[in-house]
């Protein structure tokens, strides 16, 4: 008795997993108890379905479990109570189990992500209340998608609920006037959480696919629920096309393979059109936000066949649109790489000077590794060789540390025998 | 992030100090850790801890020839000894140093502050063993 879900049913169960959480929160107004309610329902749907069989209506299934676990967790809450205070507590009739909701169950989906990416919130707890309240993943897999105890991120999770519980955020779309504001909240967390699986900040293997593959159904539903949006389009497209790029990015033993040497035939042809058509659709609707133009960017270098074919003075002219937007100091540098591509490196590396006053990047190792790569452009290799390894020293990435110092030995084992002639 | 957090203590005779200190002294600084791990471990921030035991206890191990070990006892070249750790996971450097110099602070003899030598490191690369076994 070991089998298990298959994935198209594990995919199902995970999109039904923000419906039965909305019923079963609007009947009992509970967001916490619920939100376990939900995963126990979940758990038990995990063990029963391959032994049974796909229930009928699978989303009733789903949300009657949970209803009568969150029944049972309140007939023993309230137990417990009597017994503390010896108070009587009113019957529950919440057995009935014979109509739920059903009107507004996108709504929910929508509803628990704005609960869930709440400003309230540190970045880490509404990343983990994300992926399990709409996500539908376990607290197991959460912990291992960041590669921490089980015990770690099940505290994350709760600690997070309490506050929610406790800033009395009511279970409803936020008003008009805040709904913008907070729409950018979920989007930032749902990037955030594609970038901890593109780049993880700290693990052996440099992407951690099922954090970006998550965060891209993820956004595939915040689309389907917003489509006029054209940041949360531009935040599609923008994972669509980075991701795509996921095979080639790094090497057989996991190191880091930079995009102008990627083998571009590994490219995901089918979600760069994807990504493409999504942005086309999108941009000429006007209100031009970040995350449309980095999805350009993106794009323009999806579309190059070699690396020397990319369109860098339209990549440049994106980065300018991009600053006018943003102090964001990555997008500074990545201005200063683009600049350097178009009109030289001498170009870049002045930029670069005027970077080293800033407080976020002086010390960061990107603005060491792009000097490095600029001083090499222009033929500075012994500087370059002491910023790389300079870079090295400062990254907490080990991949990334891999690389740098690999850039540093190539250039070190080239200058060696001009020396010696 | 991932940080570690080193605390050392003075090597001395070998014995840790805290032993030889008064009962009242002893169970202040161990009442301090316990409120400090509990807060860390509320918040979510805490992976991991360990505390080490004396400084007498260590043996230095080489391989010999035939590949067997060779212990070594105490060194006494060193004057601070690795008494202890903790593995936290913070959203800046900022916490992780706030959360050093909270254990910095741990009191010692009368309830003065020990002000303790943190070293704090970010941690570059995690396994979780089962994830080699899968």
């Amino acid at each position: 008795m070991n089998r298990s879900l298959d994935a198209r049913s594990q995919d199902l169960l995970r999109e039904l997993v923000p419906q039965a959480l909305g019923a079963v929160v609007r009947r009992f107004r509970d967001f916490a108890a619920a939100e376990d309610a939900v995963q126990e329902a979940a758990l038990a749907a995990a063990l029963q379905w391959p032994r049974d069989g796909l229930p009928e209506n699978p989303r009733a299934w789903l949300t009657q479990v949970a209803f009568r676990r969150m029944a049972d967790h309140i007939r023993s809450e309230s137990a417990r109570r009597r017994r503390e205070s010896e108070v009587a507590i009113e019957a529950v009739h919440t057995t009935e189990l014979t109509a739920f909701e059903t009107a507004s169950q996108e709504d929910d989906t929508l509803v628990l992500l704005f609960m869930c990416c709440h400003p309230a919130l540190t970045p880490a707890s509404a990343i983990a209340l994300t992926l399990r309240a709409v996500g539908g993943l376990t607290t197991a897999e959460i912990a291992r998608a960041f590669l921490v105890p089980e015990a770690t991120m099940a505290q994350r999770i709760s600690r997070a609920k309490k506050s929610i519980k406790n800033s009395g955020v009511p279970f409803q779309l936020p008003t008009v006037e805040e709904r913008a504001q907070r729409l950018r909240s979920v989007l930032h967390v749902l990037y955030l959480i594609f970038n901890e699986g593109y780049t993880s900040s700290a693990g052996p293997e440099l992407r951690r696919g099922d954090l970006s593959h998550e965060a891209i159904r993820l956004t595939r539903i915040v689309h389907s629920l917003e489509p006029g949006d054209t940041e949360v389009a531009g935040l599609l497209a923008l994972m669509l096309l980075t991701d795509a790029r996921r095979l080639a990015r790094t090497g057989p033993g996991g190191e880091l393979i930079p995009l102008a040497q990627q083998d571009r035939a590994l490219w995901d042809k089918r979600q760069i059109a994807e990504g493409v058509a999504l942005l086309s659709a999108t941009l000429p609707k006007g209100s031009v936000g970040p995350y449309q133009l980095q999805a350009a960017i993106a794009a323009v270098h999806d579309e190059a066949a070699r690396a020397d074919e990319t369109d860098w003075p339209q990549i440049l002219a994106l980065y300018d649109l991009l600053m006018r937007m943003s102090d964001n100091p990555m997008v500074k540098l990545n201005h200063a790489i683009a600049a350097a591509m178009a009109h030289g490196a001498t170009k870049g590396l002045e930029l670069l000077d005027a970077l080293d006053a800033d407080a976020c990047l002086a010390d960061h190792h990107r603005l060491d590794a792009v000097r490095a790569h600029l001083l090499e452009l222009a033929g500075d290799h012994q500087g370059a060789i002491e910023r790389y390894r300079s870079a090295a020293g400062k990254t907490g990435n080990l991949p990334e540390r891999n690389y740098l110092l690999k850039q540093a030995a190539r250039l070190s084992s080239e200058l060696r025998p001009m020396n010696e002639r | 992030m991932k940080y570690i957090l080193m605390m050392s203590a003075p090597r001395g005779t070998g014995k840790y100090e805290i032993y030889s200190w008064p009962k009242k002294d002893w169970q202040a600084h161990m009442a301090y850790w316990d409120s400090l791990n509990r807060e860390l471990s509320e918040s979510g921030e805490l992976l991991a801890i360990e505390a080490l035991t004396e400084p007498d206890q260590a043996r230095m191990v080489l391989a010999g020839k035939d590949g067997a070990p060779i212990t070594d006892g105490v060194f006494p070249e060193s004057k601070e000894f690795l008494a202890g750790y903790w593995i936290v996971d913070v959203e800046t450097p900022e916490r992780a140093y706030a959360i050093a110099a909270r254990a910095s602070a741990a009191p010692g003899p009368g309830g003065a502050s020990l002000n303790m030598p943190i070293e704090v490191r970010q941690v570059m690369m995690s396994v979780r063993p089962e994830d080699l076994l899968r």
